[in-house]
């Protein structure tokens, strides 16, 4: 089976030599829900850019669903819908026309359009606004708006640069259960964003991008059993005035009813349990400090980085 | 793309360029006509009665065509390089330019838009210039074939335009500090047996005086030059435009990064 997307040796050198990509490479299987990460400026979006042709690659080679974007340029395009990171719809034009016009650009006749317009901003909750200005919509609606304009030539693989970037709580919530409706029914998605929840919860593969190049590529799953230990925060009912000391876990005291206490994987956590319960401490609730994931990338970043200081 | 595909992809093109220089009426349709109409009411009629006859026709018939061709000109290009520049500047360009539609029939669909406001302020100011004078059709097809082509030079003229510019002053320098003067020496006012010899010989290298003159040709019957030089002309300037453009669309110039 062709991969959905598979990126060799690609790099971008920009206007006064900065390089963006220094030749990754890559692939995304049929079906992948995958999640490109990596910090600002680290060549997600221009790596997204070439994928949809908006960015012009220096070398190496992009195909989508076998499609080489060079030599088969018309079909890989319509095999790929993409969700920028900013809004690129005319604000003057209505929702509806927004996405008949897309449709259109793909060669879709006008009452095909029609059709498929009503049925992606219904499933987005836009129908009600499909006939006002796209201007005087809110910022959450015209990221969903967007979303619909990508979907409207039903594209086999959708790229979503930062979707739920300023949308609140509700919202994207609500995205992601749509994304992970139009992904059961065959569309392969990749990913951006940089709230790594929104990664850990919808994504199936990872890579990770920094300066140019892919530091990690591999399952979620995988990615997090690299993760040695793990802080949890934990409620305590009773009042402490000072830090409990038990063997083998650093804890530190946040507050005087609340600690903060390093596991590593090997340990285990009802020992911990029995150590505070024998110092009399009673544990009312408990939660990781941080997303488990955002440990991660945080680690791989920095060491990367140290070993570019280091290079 | 099959053939099918692409023509659905122009006809959209189009009917969006349509849709937007009809829905903003107030900006792209009305001002042309009133400027026009201000014109003809001062040149024609006020200070034109007194000027009497210019090449063997009344002022006001030899200005006719000319403040017609004007206005075909002038909305032509001003519908592509605003459309186009505004599509670069909300970035939705990037909807045509992440679809499979070539970059000949994009390019097709900004410029038969263009036409369609270039030639529909024309034809308006045509019949409201039948309000102020009289006259007839010499050659139809001279005045056809004159004014579509002009229209279309302008229109590539304006995508090219707009393809360079990076912001709102770079669209309004070429208008200005070109286009109109180019228009006003034109031979849209005067013919150009009242200027002296090395005027005249100097008015030749202006474009717009071929296609301001040949269109006066195809209504009154009248020339400063040969009609056929105007052809020639203003159809070689829109194949090299065409393919200028084309060129740009194809490198993506300022498009793509």
């Amino acid at each position: 089976m062709q991969p959905a997307l598979a990126i060799s040796q690609l790099n971008k050198t920009y206007e006064g030599n900065f390089q963006a990509l220094k030749g990754i490479s890559l692939e995304v299987q049929p079906g992948d829900f995958f999640a490109l990460l990596g910090p600002n400026g680290a060549g997600k979006s221009t790596t997204i850019g070439i994928i949809c042709s908006l960015v012009l690659k220096t070398s190496g080679t992009v195909s989508i669903f076998g499609c080489d974007i060079d030599t088969d340029f018309s079909q890989a395009k319509q095999h790929v819908g993409v969700v920028p990171q900013e809004f690129n719809f005319n604000q003057f034009e209505k929702p509806v026309d927004i996405l008949i016009n897309q449709a259109g650009y793909f060669g879709i006749p006008r009452e095909i359009a029609a059709e498929r317009a009503e049925k992606y901003l219904r499933q987005l909750g836009l129908w009600d606004k499909s006939h006002v200005p796209s201007r005087t919509l809110s910022g959450g609606m015209k990221r969903r708006l967007m979303i619909a304009r990508a979907l409207i030539h039903e594209p086999k693989l959708l790229v979503l640069d930062e979707p739920t970037a300023g949308v609140d709580i509700e919202l994207r919530r609500s995205m992601w259960e749509f994304l992970r409706e139009i992904n059961a029914q065959g569309t392969t998605i990749i990913l951006t964003t940089h709230y790594l929840e929104e990664a850990e919860s919808l994504c199936r593969n990872v890579a990770i991008i920094d300066h140019g190049e892919i530091i990690q590529n591999t399952s979620i799953r995988a990615l997090l059993q690299q993760l040695n230990k793990e802080l949890f925060v934990l409620d305590i009912r009773e009042q402490l005035s000072e830090c409990p000391s038990i063997e083998g876990y650093p804890i530190t005291l946040v507050d005087d009813h609340t600690l903060e206490v390093e596991v590593e994987k090997s340990q285990s956590i009802n020992e911990l349990f029995d150590a505070l319960s024998s110092a009399g401490i009673h544990v009312l609730s408990m939660r990781n400090k941080t997303n488990r994931l955002e440990e991660l990338f945080f680690d791989l970043v920095e060491k990367n980085l140290s070993g570019d200081k280091n290079d | 793309m099959t053939n099918r595909e692409k023509w659905i992809a122009f006809e959209t093109i189009v009917r969006r360029e349509i849709h937007r220089f009809l829905r903003i009426w107030p900006q792209t349709l009305l001002p042309p006509v009133i400027t026009i109409v201000l014109y003809f009411v001062i040149f024609g009629t006020l200070i034109g009665s007194r000027i009497g006859e210019m090449s063997g026709l009344p002022y006001i018939q030899f200005v006719a065509p000319g403040l017609i061709m004007m206005s075909v000109i002038t909305n032509s290009y001003s519908n592509v390089v605003s459309s186009f520049f505004g599509s670069k500047f909300q970035r939705n360009i990037e909807e045509l330019l992440v679809s499979p539609t070539p970059n000949w029939i994009i390019l097709l669909g900004f410029v038969v838009g263009g036409m369609c406001r270039g030639l529909g302020v024309g034809l308006i100011v045509t019949v409201l210039s039948l309000y102020f004078a009289d006259f007839s059709i010499h050659s139809l097809p001279v005045t056809v074939g004159i004014v579509l082509m002009t229209s279309l030079m302008f229109s590539l003229a304006g995508l090219i335009n707009a393809v360079f510019a990076r912001n709102f002053d770079d669209i309004s320098i070429i208008p200005t500090f070109v286009l109109t003067p180019l228009t006003y020496l034109g031979g849209v006012f005067y013919s150009i047996e009242l200027l002296g010899d090395f005027w005249s010989k100097v008015s030749m290298i202006n474009p717009v005086l071929y296609m301001v003159n040949a269109f006066r040709y195809g209504i009154a019957g009248i020339s400063d030059i040969p009609v056929y030089w105007a052809f020639g002309m203003v159809g070689m300037f829109s194949v090299v435009l065409f393919f200028v453009a084309l060129n740009l669309l194809e490198k993506g110039s300022r498009l793509r990064s």
